[in-house]
C-alpha cells in the first residue's frame, strides 16, 4: 500500500517522542506504558512504535516478525492518549490499530495473533474451545437464557471459558439474582464481542462479529445489556452503533452501584480488609468510569479503600489488553505489567486487590503467584467482594 | 553468531541487547534535525559493572560507545555518528539516597526529572530540585552533563553547579568517584578536593556518568508564577536586573513567540515566587510587582498579567506541533543579559527568513550573571525541505551566538567546530591531551569534541 493511502499518513509524523506517554499522572516512573515497562527499549515506547510504523509504511525498514511483535505488544491501554500533550493524542491508539490492520491485510502478523483470529473465526472465541462449552459456567446457578428479561447479561469469552473468570461470572450472576435483577444470558449462542479483534486490526472479522451480534440482539428484543467485561462494555457501547446497534449498555459495576443506592443490595456485612482497586483500562481511560467500582467498595462495611499511587487515568494496565491476554507478548518477566501491578498493590499496603474485569482478574491472579505474594495479597473481582459482603 | 553481540548478551542479558533493525533504526535518531546514524548494537545496562564490562569490550574490539540518557538534548549529542554500541542508560533508575537535612539526592544515571520530582513531592515535600524545562523524561545526569539549567537557575546557577559528586566509568573501564564521596565521606559536597572537572560539558566523550549527587533546595508551601508583559524588548535587561535585585524570585524567564498571534512581538516575563505563608507571598508580590515593576506600569510600558498559584510544568514539546510536523530544535546560548534585545530581533529575522514562526526564550542564570537564550525552530518531520530550512536557521543562529558575544550551549557538531576554531590554543591543546589520556582508543562518542 502506498504510504499516502494510510489513514493517518498526515498525522503519524507528528509524534515528537518527548516521552510524556511513558509516565503515569504523577510522574513516579517511566513504566506506565506496558510494553516499554516490560522491555525498556525505545522501540517499545509509544513514540518508538509510531516512528517504526511510519518507517515501515514508508519502506524505510522492512517488515519483520520483531516489528510485528513490537506493534502487537501495545495493550491499547490509552495511557499515551491521556499523557501526550499534543493535539493529535486522541488518535495515537487508532494509529497503532490502523498499522496492525495493514499487517493483517498483508497477512503478516505474529503466529499468536494469527491463532487468535483463526480461533475467533472458527469457534467464536480465542481459546479455540467448542461453542458447546460456552454456557457451562452457568451450571447450577439458576441463571436463565434470555427470553425478554430486562437485561442481557453478556459474559464474554474470558468469563465463559477461563476457570478463574468463570467463578467471578457465576458470582456476579448470583448477586444479581439475589438483588432481583431481571436478566438472562445467551449461553451457547453467545459470540465474541470483537473488542480485541478490532484492536488487533482485523476490521473485516470485527465487522462480521458486530453485525451478527447486533442482528442476534435485535432479533430477540434485547435493549439493555450488562457486561461482565469492560472490553465488551467498550465495544458494544462505542462501536456497535456504527453498525446500527444502539443498546443501553452498562458495565456490571454501574448496575451494582445502582442496586446499592436503591438498597436492593443492602446490609453488606463486614469485610475487614485493605482493598486497592485496579482500574481496568476499558472501563477507566476508555470510558472514564472511575467512581462506580469505588462507590461499591466504599459501601462494604469495614473495607478500607486505599489507592495505589497509580490510579484512575494514571493506572498501570495489567498487560492483558489489545489481545495480549492471549497473545502474551508481555509475559515471562518480573517486568511484566501484571507483576509490576501486584507489587504496587502490595507496596501500597493492600491485602485485597479488587478488579472489575475478567482479564485483569486472571492476569493479576497469576502475577500474585509468580511474585509469591499469595499469603499477602488476594485478587478478587468486585462482584466477589459484594457477594461475600452479602453472605453469599 | 556475531561475537560482539554474544559478548554484550553475556554482560547485560539477551532482552537488553539488540542488533535488530528496529532498535538500530529508532536509536539512530535525535529528535532534532541531526542526520540519523545507525548504531551496530543497542544495550540497556542495569549496573555500573555492566557498563565497565561493555566499555572494556569496546576497547578490545575498537568499537565506539555512545551513552544516551533521556535523548532530549535535541542537538544530536547521542547520535552514534560512527556507529558502535549505543548505551541506553535509562534502566539505571534507582534513587539511591535523599539526605533531607543536607539537602541532596544521590541518583543513578537513568533517573528522570519527573521521577525525582514525584519522589520528592511524595517523600520529601519540603525539598525540590532545579527542574529544567525539558520534558520529564529527561534524565538528571544527562542534564547536568550538558550544563543544563532549571527553574532554580536564577538563585543557584547551572544544574552542573549543583553537583556534589559523581561516579564515572572512564573510557578504559575504571571506576572513579569525585567529590566528598571520593574519600568515603558521603555525597554532600564537591569541594574542597582538587577539581577534576572532566566530565561535564564533554558530551560523553570522556566517560560515562553512572551516579550523581545533586543539591536539593527548600520547597515552599506555595509556589506560583506571575507574568509581566513589556511592549519593548529594550526594557527586558533592566527589568531582569531589577527583579534579580529583589532576591525574591525563584525563576525569571523572558520570552516572545509568534504563536499565539495576539502575543506576537510582546515580551513576556514570568517570575516564579514561592512562600510558606500568605503573609510572605503578599510581601514578595508587593515588592516585585508594585515596588519594582510599578514604574513600568505607570509609564504604560508594561503590564502585570496575573499570578497563578500552581507551577505548571512547561510543555515545550508543544512547539513541535507548530507546523503540525512533530519536530523542533533550538540553539541555546549562554549570553550576557544585556544582549536580550539583539538576540530577540536577530532571532526573529532568521525565523522569518526561513518561514518559521519565531520563538525565543531567555532564562536568567544566577543573579543576572548571564542567561540561557534559546532560538527555537519548529519543522515538519515529514517534509525534507522544512527540516533543511530549520537546520540552516540553526546553523545561522550558531554563528549569531558568537557574533553577539555569547557561547553556544550544548552545541551539536556544527557548533562544536565553531567553538573549537575560536578556542584559546592552550585550552585546545589541553583538551586534546586530556582526551588522549582518558580515551586512548577514541571509543567514546566519537565525532563529538574532536580536537585535531
Amino acid at each position: 500500500m502506498p504510504f499516502a493511502d494510510f489513514k493517518y499518513a498526515d498525522l503519524i509524523h507528528r509524534c515528537f517522542r518527548c516521552g510524556y506517554c511513558k509516565f503515569p499522572v504523577h510522574w513516579e516512573d517511566v513504566n506506565n506504558c506496558p510494553p516499554y515497562a516490560r522491555f525498556r527499549m525505545e522501540s517499545y515506547s509509544c513514540g518508538g512504535r509510531l516512528w517504526l510504523t511510519r518507517a515501515w509504511l514508508n519502506d524505510q525498514i522492512d517488515w519483520t516478525e520483531h516489528l510485528a511483535e513490537i506493534l502487537y505488544s501495545c495493550t491499547t491501554c490509552k495511557n499515551c492518549v491521556v499523557k501526550c500533550p499534543l493535539r493529535f493524542n486522541v488518535d495515537i491508539v487508532n494509529m497503532i490499530v490502523a498499522a496492525r490492520g495493514e499487517m493483517v491485510e498483508a497477512g503478516k502478523v505474529p503466529p499468536a495473533v494469527k491463532r487468535f483470529l483463526e480461533n475467533i473465526e472458527l469457534y467464536g472465541n480465542p481459546y479455540g474451545e467448542s461453542k458447546d462449552k460456552r454456557g457451562q459456567w452457568v451450571d447450577g446457578t439458576g441463571v436463565e437464557r434470555y427470553h425478554g428479561q430486562e437485561y442481557l447479561y453478556y459474559v464474554g469469552c474470558t468469563g465463559s471459558y477461563d476457570a478463574r473468570a468463570q467463578q467471578a461470572a457465576r458470582t456476579l450472576a448470583t448477586v444479581m439474582i439475589r438483588a432481583g435483577v431481571s436478566f438472562g444470558i445467551l449461553g451457547t449462542e453467545e459470540n465474541c464481542d470483537g473488542n480485541e479483534v478490532h484492536k488487533l486490526g482485523e476490521s473485516g472479522l470485527f465487522e462480521m462479529l458486530a453485525e451478527n451480534n447486533i442482528k442476534q440482539f435485535k432479533g430477540i428484543g434485547i435493549q439493555k445489556i450488562v457486561t461482565f467485561s469492560p472490553h465488551a462494555y467498550n465495544v458494544i457501547k462505542n462501536s456497535y452503533n456504527q453498525y446500527g446497534g444502539s443498546f443501553e449498555v452498562f458495565h456490571y459495576t454501574q448496575i451494582l452501584q445502582g442496586l446499592i443506592e436503591e438498597r436492593k443490595i443492602n446490609n453488606l456485612m463486614s469485610f475487614n480488609a485493605k482493598v486497592a482497586f485496579h482500574d481496568p483500562c476499558f472501563l477507566g481511560r476508555w470510558n472514564e468510569e472511575y467512581e462506580a467500582p469505588r462507590a461499591i467498595l466504599r459501601a462494604v462495611k469495614e473495607v478500607e479503600l486505599i489507592e495505589m499511587d497509580k490510579n484512575r487515568d494514571g493506572a498501570l494496565c495489567c498487560g492483558g489488553g489489545g489481545g495480549n491476554f492471549q497473545i502474551d507478548l508481555l509475559g515471562g518477566s518480573e517486568n511484566s505489567p501484571a507483576r509490576r501491578r501486584v507489587r504496587e498493590a502490595h507496596e501500597a499496603g493492600a491485602n485485597i486487590l479488587a478488579v472489575a474485569c475478567p482479564k485483569c482478574l486472571v492476569m493479576l491472579n497469576d502475577a500474585v503467584k509468580s511474585e509469591e505474594l499469595g499469603d499477602k495479597l488476594a485478587v478478587m473481582d468486585i462482584s466477589e467482594i459484594v457477594a461475600r459482603g452479602c453472605g453469599i | 553468531m556475531d561475537p560482539i553481540y554474544q559478548a554484550l548478551v553475556d554482560i547485560a542479558g539477551e532482552e537488553y541487547v539488540s542488533n535488530q533493525p528496529e532498535e538500530l533504526y529508532i536509536y539512530s535518531f535525535d529528535l532534532g534535525t541531526a542526520e540519523p546514524c545507525r548504531p551496530h548494537y543497542v544495550v540497556s545496562p542495569r549496573t555500573t559493572k555492566h557498563i565497565q564490562e561493555i566499555v572494556r569490550l569496546a576497547n578490545k574490539e575498537s568499537i565506539p560507545v555512545v551513552p544516551l540518557g533521556g535523548g532530549l538534548s535535541l542537538a544530536g549529542l547521542a547520535v552514534p555518528l560512527k556507529g558502535g554500541i549505543l548505551l541506553d542508560l535509562k534502566r539505571m533508575d534507582t534513587i539511591i539516597e535523599v539526605n533531607e537535612k543536607a539537602r541532596y539526592a544521590v541518583l543513578e544515571c537513568g533517573v528522570s526529572q519527573g521521577q525525582l520530582t514525584s519522589y520528592l513531592e511524595k517523600h520529601h515535600p519540603h525539598l525540590t530540585h532545579s527542574e529544567p524545562g525539558a520534558p520529564p523524561a529527561a534524565t538528571i545526569a544527562g542534564n547536568v552533563a550538558i550544563h543544563g539549567q532549571g527553574d532554580l537557575a536564577q538563585p543557584y546557577g547551572f544544574n552542573s553547579d549543583l553537583v556534589n559528586g559523581l561516579e564515572v566509568v572512564l573510557p578504559t573501564g575504571e571506576l572513579c568517584c569525585f567529590g566528598s564521596i571520593a574519600i568515603g565521606a558521603g555525597w554532600f559536597t564537591n569541594h574542597p578536593l582538587p577539581d577534576i572537572g572532566l566530565f561535564l560539558g564533554w558530551s560523553g566523550t570522556t566517560g560515562i556518568i553512572t551516579k550523581v549527587s545533586i543539591r536539593l533546595f527548600p520547597a515552599k508551601r506555595i509556589r506560583g508564577i506571575g507574568t509581566f508583559v513589556l511592549e519593548h524588548e529594550d526594557l527586558v535587561p533592566e527589568v531582569i536586573f531589577k527583579l534579580t535585585h529583589t532576591q525574591m524570585a525563584e525563576d525569571i524567564v523572558a520570552y516572545s513567540s509568534a504563536i499565539p498571534p495576539f502575543a506576537s512581538e510582546l515580551q513576556q516575563i514570568t517570575v516564579n515566587i514561592s512562600a510558606d505563608s500568605e503573609k510572605e507571598l503578599e510581601f514578595k508580590q508587593e515588592i516585585i510587582w508594585d515596588d519594582t515593576l510599578g514604574e513600568y506600569i505607570s509609564r504604560g510600558d508594561g503590564g502585570y498579567v496575573g499570578f497563578s498559584r500552581t507551577l505548571e510544568r512547561p510543555q515545550f514539546s508543544k512547539t513541535s506541533d507548530y507546523k503540525k510536523g512533530g519536530g523542533f530544535e533550538y540553539v541555546g546560548s549562554i549570553m550576557p543579559i544585556d544582549r536580550y534585545p539583539e538576540c530577540y530581533r536577530k532571532g526573529r529575522e532568521i525565523s522569518e527568513r526561513h518561514g518559521i514562526p519565531y520563538t525565543v526564550t531567555g532564562r536568567c542564570v544566577g543573579a543576572g550573571h548571564c542567561m540561557m537564550f534559546a532560538w527555537t525552530y519548529a519543522f515538519n518531520r515529514a517534509d525534507p525541505e522544512s527540516i533543511k530550512q530549520a537546520r540552516e536557521a540553526l546553523h545561522e543562529t550558531d554563528d549569531l551566538v558568537l557574533e553577539l558575544g555569547g557561547v553556544i550551549w550544548k552545541p551539536g557538531t556544527y557548533g562544536q567546530k565553531l567553538l573549537l576554531d575560536r578556542l584559546d590554543p592552550g585550552a585546545r591543546e589541553l583538551m586534546r591531551k586530556i582526551k588522549k589520556l582518558l580515551d586512548p582508543n577514541g571509543i567514546m562518542n566519537p565525532g563529538n569534541w574532536e580536537v585535531a
